[in-house]
């Protein structure tokens, strides 16, 4: 009731529903809540572009000529499409986080003696803790919200890779001759005929990524970054006076309805959006959706 | 260059001493009344005041932080946080894991609710929390057992008629069912060795001076005061 908003919250009991919808919608729980969606946008925001990032290298890997490399983008795809997520958010994060600090400690501490593994406990000095055992909490939120986009950004830029492998495989082979016959070296033609051509055949595949990837943000409770679907949860669980002044039954499916109705919003907006960037994209390409456009002008 | 070398040296020696201070609680934050996060988002509870005031006696500074409960043992084992102050009873099984300090509440019934009287508690749908010692004990009885991940969908399942009752701590289930059409069934049944913290196995000097601060205030009556202000069952 510290933080309360409305003066008239500082008895709740005795309040109109109106009223104590208002005071109960603005406790500091609830404000929690609201800040997860942002964090939700946030997660996106990073871990879309860097989930490209990652799908494009891993595409230009998997045609590059030099093997190592062709292997490499060839076998990042195909293991991290293959391992499922869950397994995945939850083994790969502890282990880069462990890898991590395993790296710190033989840098910070090279005088250790004592084994890093003992039985069940990975310990290694106190100075290579990442973070260090004495951050602020919101150091340590913001370092498990860093892991939680590097992840998302690997799983999600594997399957974005073999979308994009695809999509510089569809482009009509004339157009690289033509290229070639111009005299361009092959590092022009990749960048200056291929790139700009493929994404028109990529991106069908890539906004189904990002819808999928909309909808995966709960994975996140799994590193320990609440996520509406955790607050949501949390709130909606029924409540007994001894320890509120909200007391209320069972109320999630209400507080579910409202995620539902934020997802179909979100994903309703980003269909818009996609579509423009579709009709701005298929502009002057050999392609049926390209003709259409080169007709109706 | 090496002026920025230097400065990172300095950072990190005063980080280090300013390190044994700071100690991460890990609690589940959705078992009132021992812990739950109240209407500001903080941890509250009897074990957010019993471990402020522990790491005032054992003068550390100590900070609050939630975890799911199914992963609470795993997270403190990989170093996530230091100890677990969440209810966790002491059993041999997790002793092979974590070493706990003495019992800060002694060993506390459990106890079974429904929404009518006449369920088989032998025979019927029970339901409990995942890995939690209620959870081994329908095992046990040879009833059907339904886990869920946290306390509350327990309850709920029995609302909903998915369960026919719920096993818990006597001391979590009294409030619930005072407020709410759910009844005690069946007798009490004693679980556990009583509740600690749990820690590291490596981290024994911690350990020590959390297990002095509860002799202390177990000597000095305090920690009954807190048992009985939260009613977390019987006092020493």
């Amino acid at each position: 009731m510290r933080s309360a908003i409305f003066s008239f919250c500082s008895d709740p009991a005795t309040l109109e529903t109106f009223q104590w919808m208002s005071c109960y919608l603005t406790t500091g729980k609830h404000m929690a809540f609201y800040v997860s969606f942002g964090t939700v946008l946030l997660l996106l925001a990073f871990a879309a572009p860097s989930a490209l990032l990652f799908g494009f290298g891993g595409a230009m890997a998997a045609r590059a000529r030099f093997l190592p490399l062709n292997w490499l983008g060839r076998g990042y795809i195909a293991i991290v499409r293959g391992v499922p997520d869950i397994a995945f958010f939850l083994f790969f994060v502890i282990a880069l986080d462990q890898g991590l600090e395993y790296l710190r400690h033989k840098v910070k501490c090279p005088d250790w003696d004592q084994p890093i593994r003992q039985g069940n406990d990975f310990i290694v000095c106190d100075i290579a803790k990442l973070p260090l055992g004495n951050s602020a909490q919101w150091i340590h939120e913001t370092y498990g919200f860093a892991l939680a986009v590097v992840t998302f950004a690997i799983v999600f830029g594997a399957f974005a890779a073999n979308v994009l492998y695809g999509a510089m495989q569809a482009v009509p082979h004339a157009q690289i001759e033509t290229a070639e016959a111009y005299g361009l070296t092959p590092r022009q033609t990749f960048w200056r005929i291929l790139v700009p051509q493929m994404w028109t055949y990529a991106l069908p595949g890539l906004s189904n990524l990002w819808m999928v990837l909309i909808k995966a943000t709960p994975l996140l409770f799994l590193l320990g970054v609440e996520d509406i679907v955790y607050w949501a949860k949390e709130l909606g669980g029924s409540k007994t006076a001894n320890f509120t002044a909200y007391p209320h039954p069972d109320w999630r499916t209400q507080y579910f309805l409202a995620l539902l109705v934020f997802y179909l919003a979100f994903t309703k907006v980003s269909e818009v959006v996609l579509n423009r960037i579709t009709t701005r994209l298929s502009h002057g390409q050999a392609t049926l959706a390209g003709e259409a456009q080169r007709k109706t002008t | 260059m090496k002026s920025l070398i230097l400065t990172t040296a300095a950072l990190a020696l005063t980080a280090g001493m300013g390190l044994a201070d700071t100690v991460r609680l890990g609690t589940e934050g959705a078992y009132p009344p021992y812990n739950f996060l109240n209407d500001n988002g903080e941890v509250d509870g009897f074990e957010r005041e019993l471990g402020d005031e522990l790491c005032k006696r054992a003068e550390l500074t100590c900070e609050w932080v939630t975890n799911d409960w199914d992963s609470i043992i795993p997270n403190l084992v990989s170093g996530n946080y230091d100890a677990i102050i969440a209810g966790m009873s002491i059993t041999e099984e997790r002793e092979e894991v974590v070493d706990f300090t003495q019992g800060y509440t002694p060993p506390s019934p459990s106890a079974y609710a429904a929404l009518s009287a006449d369920v088989d508690l032998t025979g019927g749908v029970i339901a409990a929390q995942t890995a939690t010692i209620q959870a081994n004990h329908v095992v046990d009885t040879g009833a059907t057992l339904v886990e869920y991940p946290t306390p509350d969908e327990t309850l709920a399942a029995v609302r909903a008629g998915e369960a026919d009752a719920v096993i818990a701590d006597k001391d979590y289930l009294e409030p619930e069912v005072e407020a709410s059409d759910l009844i005690f069934v069946g007798d009490d049944v004693p679980l556990g060795g009583g509740i600690g913290m749990a820690f590291r196995e490596s981290d024994d000097e911690m350990r020590a001076k959390f297990d002095a601060a509860i002799t202390s205030m177990k000597e000095d009556g305090s920690l009954n005061t807190l048992i009985e202000k939260w009613e977390v069952g019987g006092t020493w």
